[in-house]
């Protein structure tokens, strides 16, 4: 069996100096910022609250309905069922649609009051191995109860999405390893549905049912 | 002195461990931090309390004072209000003897690996790079969503100099060639004003004060300052009043250099005389004791602020697991997710309504101020802050937006 190397990962917040006041602000910033700034701004909900469930959905629908109280436009950018977009491009792409069509549809533009601004951001990521290393399903889920929550983070959204990886660091672990129906439970297991120490929890619950074959 | 290990009890072991991680990378760097002041105001605060904290991770953290003369500080005044938008006439002569000061203090001074350079007073050591090389940060700790453009102007050409600029919320971001971080401030959960304290001790506070406990407690803690509209809080109390029964307690210092100060302080005490559930308490700045009872006695804490730099009253109640209502401005909407952990309003009748809500609904009180202590654990405790700060030390030294360490 090789080994599984958790690691961890710690975020930097960048400033990109751009604010929307509008829906077509909006629209007008998500177009053109960086991917680390979609992939922010469709986590960071999930990562700073990552103990409320439901937690907010992501900051453009967020800001659209608190803000702009557009509630029509605000429940389509948080009904973005994120899980099945492979890549940040696509994920752009989706917003990108559903604030055009919805512009299409409207006849007046509402500004926000001033001090209200949507800021863009983006994250620079910083991933560190830990000290925690898996050679069996034992020791992984022994693993799983300690590492912070910042390591699962790491290896089922980032893994996925922020790297393109494809998919999470464990099913593909598991795969390797030849557990592939542990593999595929937790790839149908929808991770934006549960708060990290939730998703803690599933995992080693999962791997319960495994550990001892 | 504290522990770092002390705050795992907080934030857990996996996260203390992370800084200790973090901090292997810097192993060997002399992290200079450099400010106007070794003591007073928020800089001089948290560097207080953060260099211990990096010296037990094994970081070289250095703190140097600049030196300045009357008139500098004069002038550095003059600037500190310019930048807040007040406005100000400042000489050519007066930013040549900032820049001569700035240049006197280089020349005297060791620089480190990394010179972490705190607000605008000593932004001209920047002038040393040329010579010196070495890695250089601005960190701006004020307001700086409306600065005076001719002061911007004149001290933008330093901070482009530097390979970052730090700021505390989004909207004090500008358009800039260099990198621009976000770093938010943080609370000291065991710092006096933030520490558990027994039941005793709130109760004594609120006995001392003749508050009645048995009985709703809306609270706000600020300075009486226009900026924190105290009046506007006296309103929404009223109006809500009328349908719940409750006392109000607004407690803090005078804002001494605010010339409106002293009319809202009297204008406040008239109205508290006239209602003998209002409470304007005028507290001593040691009163950090006395803050931390009134904030975990109270049924609801507001803080309905008109402008604010950041605003961290609303993350001390928050900790403290309080409903609180807040004014969407500065920084609080960090704080605050509307109806997730607290309620952000834009109006006294706004504010009056979600009083009523949150004083007749306990169970949906509770569970606000309960997701409102853990999003303050997780993003403005200063374990967060530590971090914040050795990402951005550790940033200095590579490239790319992912990088594995």
């Amino acid at each position: 069996m090789t080994a599984f190397h958790f690691y961890t990962k710690l975020d930097q917040t960048l400033l990109l100096g751009k604010k929307a006041r509008n829906a077509p602000g909006l629209l007008e910033g998500i177009r053109s910022v960086p991917e680390s700034s979609i992939y922010y701004h469709t986590h960071r909900f999930l990562q700073q609250h990552h103990y409320l469930s439901p937690e907010p959905p992501n900051d453009f629908a967020y800001w659209v309905t608190e803000v702009l109280s557009d509630e029509v436009l605000g429940e389509q950018l948080s009904s973005v069922d994120t899980i099945q977009f492979e890549s940040i491009s696509t994920l752009r792409e989706k917003f990108i649609f559903l604030i055009e069509s919805h512009l299409a549809s409207v006849e007046k533009i509402t500004d926000c009051s001033h001090g209200e601004e949507f800021h863009f951001m983006a994250s620079r990521t910083f991933a560190l191995p830990t000290p925690y290393v898996a050679q069996n399903l034992i020791e992984f889920r022994d693993a799983l109860g300690r590492v912070s929550v910042n390591t699962i983070y790491y290896h089922i959204f980032d893994a996925k999405l922020r790297l393109e990886r494809g998919e999470n660091d464990f099913s593909k672990w598991f795969d390797t390893n030849g557990m592939s129906t542990l593999a595929e439970e937790l790839r149908k297991l929808d991770p934006y549905t549960h708060t990290l120490e939730g998703l803690r929890k599933r995992i080693i619950v999962l791997v319960r049912k495994y550990d001892t074959h | 002195m504290i522990r770092i290990e002390e705050y795992a009890a907080i934030v857990g072991e996996a996260t203390i461990q992370e800084l200790f991680l973090l901090a292997e990378h810097l192993k060997g760097k002399v992290v200079q931090n450099i400010n106007s002041t070794a003591v007073g105001g928020g800089v001089a605060e948290i560097l207080t309390r953060m260099i211990p904290l990096l010296k037990q991770l094994g970081i070289d953290a250095r703190w140097d004072v600049i030196k300045g003369n009357e008139k500098f500080f004069a002038i550095t005044k003059k600037f500190h209000n310019g930048l807040h938008g007040v406005p100000v006439e400042i000489a050519d002569e007066e930013y040549e003897t900032f820049l001569e000061v700035n240049r006197e203090n280089a020349e005297q001074m060791n620089f480190g690996d990394v010179v972490f350079v705190h607000d605008p007073q000593p932004i001209g050591l920047i002038e040393k790079r040329k010579e010196l090389g070495r890695n250089w940060i601005w960190r701006c700790h004020i307001d700086f969503s409306k600065p005076d453009p001719k002061i911007w102007k004149f001290l933008e050409q330093y901070v482009f100099q530097y390979d970052s600029a730090v700021f505390s919320a989004p909207s004090f971001a500008r358009k800039l060639p260099i990198p621009q971080v976000l770093i938010s401030p943080s609370i000291d959960p065991l710092s006096e004003k933030n520490k558990e304290i027994p039941e005793e001790t709130i109760n004594a506070v609120f006995e001392r004060f003749g508050i009645d406990r048995s009985r709703p407690v809306i609270t706000q803690i600020s300075r009486f300052d226009y900026l924190k509209d105290p009046l506007g809080v006296i309103k929404a109390y009223k109006i809500a009043k009328k349908r719940v029964d409750m006392q109000l307690v607004l407690a803090g210092g005078g804002a001494t250099d605010d010339p409106e100060g002293p009319v809202i302080m009297q204008q406040v005490k008239e109205e508290a005389d006239k209602d003998k559930d209002i409470f304007a308490l005028f507290l001593p700045p040691s009163s950090d004791l006395e803050i931390n009872a009134l904030q975990r006695g109270s049924t609801v804490v507001l803080q309905k602020s008109l402008k604010e730099g950041f605003g961290l009253t609303v993350s001390e109640a928050l900790w403290k697991g309080k409903p609180t209502i807040a004014g969407a401005v500065g920084g609080i909407p960090l704080q605050i997710a509307h109806k997730y952990s607290g309620i952000l309003t834009h109006s006294i009748d706004g504010t009056a309504y979600w009083i009523k809500q949150l004083v007749n609904e306990p169970e949906f009180a509770r569970k606000l101020g309960a997701n409102g202590r853990e999003h303050i654990k997780n993003n403005f405790l200063i374990t967060r802050h530590i971090k914040d700060y050795l990402l951005l030390f550790i940033s200095l030294f590579h490239q790319g937006g992912i990088v594995y360490l």
